[in-house]
């Protein structure tokens, strides 16, 4: 084929694929739907639910793993593309371990040392360590399927933060079952659990994103 | 671009054209360099003008477009140039003809392209050479094969999507 019958044909064709962060915001909404449909259908929410609304150490692991999913979002539309341009989402990826940092010493404090292995054991970290990267799957394989469609400067890169973007949001959701509240055991199990599929997702963008 | 991509072929074929001239003229020095012939370089031409027209969502259209160009021409002749190191070759007769021919093909294709098309089933294939060799319009590909102009324009948009695919894996 001569490149000006190329060019003859790429020009008729229209199809016009929607702008990374619309389809970003068209599939991920659906994909923690289901991650929280997920939950409650197989583990359900927490019992006391109603009554640890209010409670410090439950908040907390919102505000972290939410300080987490949002640069993180925030990010991924410009990792999507060939020319990156994450400005100040970048630096913000820095708020959820800095905040997880001040939770762990501020808990360190307010517990007797006694207290600080319970506390960080928890009562279900194996549970923990399945679940956050088993509600992952349905966000993550909707990111992978968003920077399949756009095009990634640095494929590996950006699953990453498609996976910590993953992680934290399947966190959000796991946050509404899990009973340990201590940040310690945030700071260990869920960060093993988020880690995990942010490698999973720069492991598989490596492949699936190429363009 | 902006008006391109607003729905303008004709400016759209315009800019293809100026684009590819440029890319034509980079990648030759860049490739040669690796041993690559000008026709393998017109591979690495096409293959990066199939991207630049299947990821031109990507280019946000309140920044600049060349630097969006620039990146995209640069990832494809990176891979390009990855490929070669995999799999070095200099052919003598190459080499000979580029020194003895000063007539070099400008336009032509060193891919296999009846193999690249036997990917695509018998009517893609039919759409793809009556829209580019022909230089047929989309209405009257439709009426010839008795195709809806939707499905037309599908099964083009897939056909395009699929060579993007077949150049990753089989270029030079």
């Amino acid at each position: 084929m001569k490149t000006a019958d190329l060019i003859t044909a790429l020009a008729q064709d229209r199809q016009l694929a929607p702008r990374p962060a619309r389809l970003l915001a068209r599939t991920l909404p659906f994909a923690v739907l289901a991650a929280a449909v997920l939950l409650l259908a197989t583990a359900g929410p927490r019992a006391d639910l109603l009554q640890v609304l209010a409670a410090p150490r439950f908040l907390f692991k919102f505000l972290v793993t939410l300080s987490l999913a949002v640069p993180a979002l925030g990010l991924l539309p410009s990792l999507a593309t060939p020319l990156p341009r994450g400005g100040a989402w970048r630096g913000a990826l820095w708020l959820a371990p800095v905040l997880l940092l001040a939770g762990v010493l501020l808990e360190l404090r307010a517990l007797p040392d006694a207290r600080w292995l319970p506390a960080a054991v928890g009562h279900n970290a194996l549970w923990c360590l399945a679940m956050v990267p088993m509600l992952a799957t349905v966000p993550l394989a909707a990111s992978l399927y968003c920077l399949r469609q756009a095009a990634p400067a640095d494929p590996a890169r950006a699953g990453a933060v498609a996976g910590l973007a993953s992680g934290a949001l399947a966190a959000t959701v796991y946050a509404l079952h899990c009973t340990d509240d201590s940040p310690l055991f945030v700071a260990i199990w869920y960060s093993i659990g988020v880690l995990f599929i942010s490698a999973a997702g720069a492991w598989l963008a490596a492949r699936v994103a190429r363009w | 671009m902006r008006r391109a991509l607003a729905g303008d072929e004709a400016v759209y074929r315009r800019l293809l054209a100026a684009v590819a001239d440029r890319l034509r003229a980079q990648v030759r020095a860049r490739l040669a360099r690796w041993g690559a012939s000008d026709v393998q370089a017109e591979d690495v031409v096409q293959e990066t003008l199939l991207a630049i027209h299947l990821k031109r969502h990507t280019w946000n259209r309140v920044e600049r477009f060349e630097p969006w160009l620039a990146a995209v021409a640069r990832n494809k002749l990176i891979d390009a140039v990855r490929r070669r190191g995999r799999r070095v070759e200099l052919p003598l007769e190459e080499v000979e003809a580029s020194l003895t021919d000063e007539a070099r093909p400008d336009d032509s294709h060193a891919l296999d392209v009846p193999k690249l098309l036997s990917h695509l089933n018998e009517r893609a294939r039919e759409i793809v050479r009556l829209v580019s060799v022909e230089g047929e319009d989309v209405r009257t590909v439709a009426r010839r094969l008795q195709m809806s102009e939707v499905n037309v324009r599908v099964n083009l948009h897939r056909s395009l999507k699929t060579l993007a695919a077949l150049y990753r894996k089989d270029g030079i």
